[in-house]
């Protein structure tokens, strides 16, 4: 036990400590680090070029997390509907694709997406004889790469809550005269909320830092959080400045996890008392 | 669930389609792709495994191959020997602090970017030479947690009073873990250890960062994300199949002993 304590200590514990003490200094002029106690690292990351970035960030993973959490609960929806003995066969299949490389998935885009790619030649065979449109390096490829590569997760969050629905809830519901679609609305949606949000929060959280699929996706000049700490640290060369933006990201992560877990607890505390009641 | 209209059945079924072919469309073209005989993504033009054949010959790829095994082998042998005898540290005792608790999970949810940098910090604060030993020491760090709580799921419903049983029939400590304790969890071991090496042999972004300057300590995934970078070729197909194939089966292996585990 000690030996793996002392490991997580010494090049995790340790390391993260250090990334905090430097954003509290201030660049050397040669790209080194003056041991000057000073706050103006954070003070930069609120600077209105800094804060665009986030703020675009924010809203890349928000866009992705919506459409991913439309998709996976459609599909977790009809997977839990499915035949009981092709269930587990479903969800195998639609969580393998998440076992095969990011870098190979985001690639795979790429391959659909450039301009004499899959779809272009789509067009072309349906008659399209223009120019070929720009796909890749936009905003939207960055979009659907982050879709794509973060689906499967949502889909096995949505799935669990679904899957353990009691069938006679909705039943009861129809019986009493509710249409499918309040059913859906007051019934089934509320007990799946929390499936739904452990998935969003993790495609959010996972997408706010992702500097791959900004990177190849979105071509060199889109930038996102994670390119930005990446340009600090191996490019500009301004530590403090890019351990400042890191601790920053994981604000807002610790952030988003916190108003998950106390929206999970309310809601737990709600399905308690939704059972209590039935059962009294 | 309750019966449906054939609407609904149909809608579902229709559901289910499409989101299948959003999985695997992009994948299926890949690999269709890394068979095309002109390797152009333009037209097919015959099944030819010459991409495969021109992969034996890039020396590039084959030492970026052997340093993946490398760092992938000896990672994982570290992370599954501290990984277990952390779970059954944790769990024996079963009193811990939710700090310790914290300390294990962190590793499996902080963002790699963060901890990339701040190895990247601290190695060369402390004038470590980086290269494959640093990227080693580095994926030990996530490694040890996954295996640690692969290990601790199969503890959970282990009587350690068979251990106090072997003590007191004067069995050494050693003998004891050798007899007794491990073949209860030599399964979810193996499974933990094939998650951990999958999980290093597709590491990019932890890589890239300890990996230092130079070409000798190039990974699998740094080569593949420099060669995605100037575009499509047949190679990397070819390659991205061969990954894919390769982690798909670890990771299919270590699916099942969990499941064997679980079943028991």
């Amino acid at each position: 036990m000690a030996p793996a304590l002392a490991w997580l200590t010494a090049l995790m514990v340790v390391p993260c400590a250090l990334v905090l003490t430097l954003a509290f200094f201030r660049r050397g002029i040669y790209g080194g680090i003056e041991y000057t106690v000073t706050l103006e690292n954070f003070g930069l990351v609120f600077d209105p070029l800094y804060a665009r970035i986030f703020l675009k960030s924010a809203y890349i993973a928000g866009t992705a997390t919506g459409i991913a959490v439309i998709i996976g609960y459609a599909a977790a929806y009809a997977i839990a509907a499915a035949p009981r003995r092709l269930q587990p066969v479903f969800l195998f299949f639609a969580v393998l694709p998440f076992w095969s490389n990011y870098l190979i998935r985001t690639y795979a885009w790429i391959v659909l997406l450039n301009r004499e790619g899959l779809i272009t030649q789509l067009l072309r065979w349906v008659g399209y004889t223009g120019e070929p449109p720009s796909m890749l390096y936009t905003e939207g490829a960055v979009i659907a790469g982050l879709v794509y590569n973060y689906l499967p997760f949502v889909i096995l969050a949505c799935y669990a809550p679904l899957s353990r629905l009691n069938p006679e809830l909705g039943e009861a519901s129809r019986d009493l005269g509710a249409s499918s679609v309040t059913t859906f609305r007051r019934i089934i949606l509320p007990l799946t909320v929390p499936g739904i949000a452990a998935g969003a929060v993790f495609v959010f959280v996972l997408s706010i830092g992702n500097f791959v699929t900004p990177a190849l996706l979105g071509g060199g000049r889109f930038q996102m959080i994670g390119n930005l700490v990446y340009d600090q640290f191996l490019t500009v060369n301004d530590w403090p400045f890019g351990a400042a933006l890191a601790i920053a990201l994981i604000a807002v992560m610790l952030l988003v996890l916190m108003a998950q877990s106390q929206f999970a607890d309310r809601a737990a505390g709600r399905t308690i008392e939704a059972r209590g009641g039935a059962d009294g | 669930m309750a019966e449906r209209s054939p609407g609904t059945r149909r809608a579902l079924w229709l559901v289910l389609t499409l989101v299948f072919a959003f999985l695997y469309i992009p994948i299926a073209v890949l690999v269709a792709l890394s068979f095309n005989n002109a390797g152009l993504p333009t037209a097919w033009s015959g099944f030819s495994l010459k991409w495969y054949a021109s992969l034996a010959g890039n020396s590039a790829i084959l030492s970026a191959g052997l340093n993946t095994l490398i760092v992938g082998l000896i990672s994982t042998t570290i992370a599954t020997l501290l990984g277990t005898l952390l779970a059954i540290g944790v769990e024996m005792r079963r009193q811990f602090g939710k700090g310790l608790e914290a300390l294990i999970f962190a590793p499996m949810i902080i963002p790699d970017i963060v901890l990339a940098i701040a190895l990247l910090s601290f190695f060369s604060m402390l004038n470590v030479t980086m290269g494959l030993q640093t990227i080693i020491v580095a994926h030990v760090v996530f490694n040890l947690a996954f295996v640690c709580s692969v290990v601790r799921a199969r503890l959970k419903n282990f009587d350690w009073s068979i251990v106090e049983a072997s003590a007191d029939l004067g069995a050494s400590a050693i003998t004891t873990f050798r007899r007794v304790t491990l073949p209860v969890i030599l399964p979810a071991v193996v499974a933990g250890a094939l998650l951990a090496f999958t999980l290093s042999v597709d590491e990019f972004i932890i890589a890239f960062f300890t990996a230092g300057a130079g070409k000798a300590s190039t990974t699998l995934p740094i080569q593949i994300y420099s060669m995605i970078r100037f575009g499509i070729t047949p190679e990397i197909n070819a390659l991205a199949t061969i990954v894919m194939a390769v982690s798909v089966v670890a990771l299919t292996l270590s699916q099942r002993l969990n499941r064997e585990v679980i079943g028991q």
